[in-house]
């Protein structure tokens, strides 16, 4: 997978002489000396950051956080003051207006907060407006808006307008509109923030739907962390123009780069970020023909397990726990018990992306939890503590309230994930 | 003790020279050239309208009426009509409308792309602005006395001081309408790779076109105040027939033109608006016409028919 975009040390900076600012920025003040001092408001400062192919890329931060200047960078809706805005090669931010166009005609296209609808078009209309201004003829872009709208599930209200539509079935639309033209790049702009809850969650589970097939490279912005959690392959958090962490949900949420992540990931649904695979241990498996139930026994008590999975050559035959393999050994006296007499068949298993919050009622059950592959091998066992213990983790200091002076020191001394 | 003791500025002196030994000598033909394409214009609609029978012209006024007004707008256009027709004052009404619609045109054929151009770059706003603030203001009796030098007499002199008089509002309402744009739109318009010209003639000039008919509205409705004033240099028509009447104390027949201005000015009115209204209402009956043109402040029969 080869980077689709590639942001290089882009400053925004608003205002009528970036200058000066831009020098006094460098030199390492802060945003409200600078704007005391000229004036200028900085937008976006020393951006940098990659976005690989068929990636979804989310922005998070609160609302001035210079998310959403920073989005529009990426299609030339805003020059940066200074830096580079590399796509395939291109540079958004240098280019000329002509070979913008291009760029935008071709290669990307955008979905807005608050939709951003003509309204004094049809649906169909809306949908075909990238083709229109590429020059498509009429037949062929009603053709692929139909498709597009088919993708949404809306191509029965093409002859509408979009205000006999409710929020959530215009937002689709803008997205048909966006995916008409078969656009490499999508850049979603808040995209379900106007819409309520349930239809947001909607919404965010067929982008995934849409995406396992379309694999377009899309950047995503939100301010709501669980739908960054939820959507992105990579998270940049973002505050006062600046991204404060970039990498996967996992990291974010195990390794915050400072108090402010930290503050932020404080509340989310761990059980919804982590997956069984950060939990699992080695399964160290006894095998079924050759070992006894004493040698279960000891095993378990070397590494202090209270449970064990048992294989029948390369298949899964079940799990021993300490307390029956035990009891079986003491009565039977010298002669060795067959794990087959002490097997419990009925075991609880997970694959390595399960949820950890979809582990909660398999782990209920005290046995160990076995993490297969896809040919249902066994590849590691999960404990049900272990599954707790990643839930309750608390990496940073929790009463640490994000403040500004106080993460840009810890900035040079966060650890890096 | 007052400024005028210490200097006396002979500013008439100077407009004169202007005017008069500047202006006028140098330029002269220039502004005969000028006001050719108004004539054409104007005489073609002149001859076209005195050409087409009454009762034709009529029920034309009569069906635009009603598809853009209503039904009770048709039926005062029928006796409105009529009633001018009946009052002997037909031909001098062609005239004015003739007039009216020509100076419009020109009005439009200049003031949109000049709103255009206001829209999209600010310093031509800013030029614009107080030239359009000067044409509304000054009064009109006042360019009067150059365009009779420039232009002569006649009605295409006529309808050059009434294009000054009734260009602002178109020029002012395609600028408000295409600024009022909603700036996503716009965003989104430029984010899927619009040119400048594709995003005028795709959003920006449909979604202000109520905005712009508006400004026709008000434009139409200042060229038919200057009616009157435009008699005085030798346009003819309804106010020639006003005026007439004023310098022979004739009150029967200023009234009369009056009369006639008004009536072609409300079935011109109604029309536009319902234009910009752009919706159809089938029934609004001749009572809630009536009312709505006496009621201060009442909305247009368009409006008001669905509420009623």
């Amino acid at each position: 997978m080869t980077s689709k975009i590639s942001v290089k040390n882009v400053f925004k900076i608003f205002g009528e002489k970036p200058g000066r600012a831009l020098e006094m920025l460098k030199s390492g003040q802060s945003k409200n000396d600078i704007f005391e001092a000229t004036g200028q408001t900085i937008g976006v400062q020393n951006a940098a950051f990659d976005v690989k192919e068929g990636q979804i890329f989310v922005v998070m931060g609160l609302s001035g956080s210079g998310k959403s200047t920073l989005v529009r960078m990426l299609n030339g809706l805003i020059r940066p003051t200074s830096g580079e805005i590399l796509i395939d090669g291109d540079d958004v931010a240098s280019c000329s207006p002509a070979k913008l166009r291009e760029i935008r005609r071709q290669k990307i296209a955008m979905v807005f907060q608050h939709f951003a609808l003509f309204p004094h078009r049809t649906i169909a209309e809306n949908a075909a407006y990238g083709l229109k201004v590429k020059g498509v003829s009429s037949d062929e872009r009603r053709e692929q808006a139909l498709i597009a709208l088919e993708q949404v599930g809306l191509s029965s209200w093409a002859d509408s307008l979009p205000a006999d539509l409710s929020g959530g079935m215009q937002q689709r639309v803008g997205l048909a509109r966006a995916l008409a033209t078969d656009p490499q790049v999508l850049l979603m702009d808040e995209p379900f923030g106007a819409l309520d809850p349930l239809i947001r969650k909607e919404m965010q589970e067929e982008l995934l739907v849409l995406q396992r097939t379309l694999k377009k490279t899309i950047v995503f912005i939100t301010h709501d962390l669980n739908e960054a959690l939820m959507l992105g392959d990579r998270i940049a958090i973002m505050k006062d123009g600046e991204i404060v962490q970039v990498g996967s949900a996992q990291d974010i949420v195990s390794q915050p780069a400072n108090d402010y992540v930290a503050a932020f990931v404080a509340d989310i649904d761990r059980g919804r970020v982590f997956t069984a695979a950060t939990v699992a241990t080695d399964a160290l498996p006894m095998q079924l023909t050759g070992d006894t139930a004493g040698d279960a026994v000891k095993a378990m008590e070397e590494q202090n397990r209270s449970a064990v999975y048992v294989l029948d050559g390369e298949d899964i035959a079940g799990v021993v726990t300490y307390q029956q393999a035990a009891a079986a050994d003491r009565e039977s006296g010298t002669a060795d018990v067959p794990l087959a007499d002490v097997l419990i068949t009925d075991f609880p298993t997970a694959d390595r992306d399960t949820q950890l919050a979809d582990l909660y009622a398999p782990a209920s059950s005290g046995l160990p939890i076995a993490m297969t592959d896809a040919d249902n091998r066994l590849i590691g066992v999960i404990e049900p503590e272990a599954v707790f213990a990643q839930l309750s983790a608390d990496p940073a200091t929790p009463d640490a309230e994000p403040q500004a002076e106080a993460v840009a020191e810890e900035r040079e001394l966060a650890p890096t994930p | 003790m007052s400024p005028s003791d210490f200097l006396i500025i002979p500013f008439d002196d100077w407009v004169n020279f202007l005017v008069r030994d500047w202006l006028v000598p140098n330029f002269r033909p220039f502004f005969r050239a000028m006001q050719v394409p108004i004539s054409v214009v104007l005489n073609g609609l002149d001859d076209f309208l005195a050409f087409v029978p009454m009762v034709v012209t009529t029920l034309v006024f009569a069906l635009l009426a009603f598809k853009y007004a209503g039904r009770g707008m048709a039926i005062f256009t029928l006796v409105g009509f009529a009633f001018i027709d009946m009052i002997g004052l037909w031909p001098e009404t062609m005239t004015t409308l003739s007039m009216i619609l020509t100076s419009v045109l020109f009005c439009t054929i200049i003031g949109v792309p000049v709103g255009i151009l206001a829209a999209r770059n600010d310093l031509t706003w800013k030029i614009a602005r107080p030239v359009l603030d000067i044409m509304q203001t000054i009064p009109s009796f006042v360019y009067l006395v150059p365009i009779v030098m420039l232009f002569g007499v006649g009605m295409a002199p006529g309808i050059i001081a009434t294009i000054i008089f009734a260009l602002p509002p178109i020029i002012r309402l395609t600028n408000l309408g295409i600024r009022n744009v909603r700036t996503d739109l716009i965003e989104a318009s430029t984010a899927f790779g619009s040119t400048p010209m594709q995003m005028l003639f795709e959003l920006q000039l449909p979604l202000a076109m109520r905005t712009i008919l508006a400004g026709l509205n008000q434009t139409l409705m200042l060229a038919l105040s200057m009616v009157v004033i435009t008699a005085l240099i030798g346009a003819g028509g309804l106010g020639l027939t006003v005026n007439t009447g004023l310098g022979r104390l004739d009150v029967g027949g200023a009234t009369a033109g009056g009369v006639g201005i008004v009536i072609l000015a409300i079935v011109l009115d109604r029309i536009t608006q319902g234009l910009g209204e752009q919706k159809r209402l089938e029934t609004t009956s001749l009572r809630q016409t009536l009312v709505s043109l006496f009621k201060p402040g009442a909305p247009a029969p368009a409006q008001a028919g669905k509420a009623a």
